[in-house]
């Protein structure tokens, strides 16, 4: 089946699901996934920092890989699944992830945390057993300005152990 | 983001027309370099050909003596192929130091070649190896691909297909890189190769080069002492805010020992 269907005026409409979702909309040729989350979609967790790749903020998942989603085309997107913030929780019930943020206060402002959350979860599909070494460099692409990182570490710390239960 | 046109060809053949059809046009492998340029400003593409969809790109092959790697293949797949741990680990270490997890997931071997920024780092292991560029039209040796300044020897309307890696006897890329950016100041890919050591360096320079003295006093003992005293001068080096071209030139000697002892443990 066609994902993208090609319109007037550089637009194209595209199929993906996000968070499990079945979604055709849209798009600008030069629209990019983190505004097809936010703008089209009103996906609001998903953030955008610095707008020039460096932050982290815009993670989601494409395809299961983390990504930052202000350095993809929304058009690269069609045909694939995509993931945010909102897609890992189920109703109130939040992801161990995000129990082990709280629990460990690896947050202060917030902003960067659903990358943060987004990319650990990448990492911790990858490595389940991390050490903090390893946590530390996997997590280099997401910056935070509050907690100095001590909190995140150990929250993904928490998260893999309880993920492993 | 300005807006430009979009295709996603089904062939390379198709991909070179759609080149050559539109002056302007940029092709865009994983877009890690192309979109934070595009909406800096720094280029106005009027078209983006997507590479995306060619499976002629893809995939890995082994033969005797040598890995040949699509272009499309992304740093996050190289760094975790068996056959490129297995067969050259070192190349598969370099991978995965490339920039972090979500550029690794996206961005391509092929595109960084092409791309050739100074302080990229694949340029240094396909010098290092003395790695082939296939293209849509021919095969370039590294030693003739990397030109200059983010250029190199394609022309308008070719297209890096894959790249052919020799494997080394034993070989290491060491980087001494900016903490924020990822990018190397200075890195530094050795090989002990069947044509004989190389030594490769990125990041300090306008473009990849070699160090002829380093190898050919390497050639007779590849170790560490056998390059010591051996100095670079430091006149055609970068020099900016993160590093003076001194400090990039005392770095080399530094990292290029580091990576020679790294090879030495390390074999392949």
């Amino acid at each position: 089946m066609a994902v993208t269907l090609r319109g007037e005026d550089m637009t194209v409409t595209i199929q993906l699901t996000v968070n499990d979702q079945d979604v055709s909309t849209v798009v600008e040729e030069r629209t990019l996934l983190a505004d097809l989350i936010r703008d089209h979609l009103n996906l609001r967790g998903t953030h955008r920092g610095c707008d020039t790749a460096q932050c982290g903020a815009c993670t989601v998942h494409l395809n299961d890989e983390a990504v930052k989603s202000c350095n993809v085309l929304a058009v690269r997107a069609a045909g694939c699944r995509v993931t945010t913030i909102e897609g890992i929780s189920r109703g109130t019930q939040l992801h161990p992830l995000q129990i082990a943020f709280r629990e460990c206060h690896g947050l202060q402002c917030g902003f960067c945390t659903p990358g943060m959350v987004m990319s650990a979860l990448d990492l911790l599909r990858l490595h389940p057993e991390p050490d903090e070494t390893l946590i530390r460099e996997q997590l280099d692409g997401n910056l935070c300005r509050c907690t100095g990182y001590e909190n995140i570490v150990n929250a993904v710390l928490m998260a893999a152990q309880s993920l492993r239960k | 983001m300005h807006p430009f046109s979009y295709c996603q060809p089904r062939s390379v053949a198709d991909a070179c027309a759609a080149l050559r059809a539109d002056s302007e046009s940029k092709l865009i492998a994983g877009g890690q370099t192309l979109l934070p340029s595009m909406r800096l400003r720094l280029i106005r593409p009027s078209q983006l050909v997507d590479l995306s969809l060619l499976e002629e790109l893809r995939g890995l092959e082994l033969d005797s003596g040598s890995v040949t790697i699509g272009a499309m293949m992304r740093h996050a797949e190289v760094a975790s192929d068996l056959q490129v741990r297995r067969h050259i680990p070192a190349l598969a270490e370099l991978a995965s130091m490339i920039g972090d997890r979500m550029v690794r997931n996206m961005g391509t071997l092929g595109g960084s070649v092409s791309n050739n920024d100074p302080a990229a780092d694949y340029p240094a292991a396909l010098q290092a190896l003395d790695a082939q560029i296939i293209t849509s039209l021919r095969t370039i040796r590294a030693a003739d691909f990397f030109k200059g300044l983010f250029e190199t020897a394609l022309a308008a309307d070719e297209i890096v297909v894959r790249i052919r890696f020799p494997v080394p006897r034993r070989a290491a890329y060491v980087k001494f890189r900016h903490p924020a950016s990822r990018f190397a100041l200075v890195g530094v890919f050795v090989a002990d190769t069947v044509m004989g050591p190389r030594v490769a360096v990125t990041g300090a320079g306008a473009c990849v080069f070699r160090v002829p003295e380093m190898e050919e006093a390497l050639s007779t003992d590849f170790s560490p002492e056998a390059i010591e005293g051996i100095g670079i001068a430091a006149d055609n080096l970068n020099s900016d805010l993160h590093a003076s071209a001194d400090y990039r030139a005392h770095l080399i000697s530094v990292i290029a020992r580091r990576a020679i002892q790294r090879a030495r443990m390390a074999g392949g």
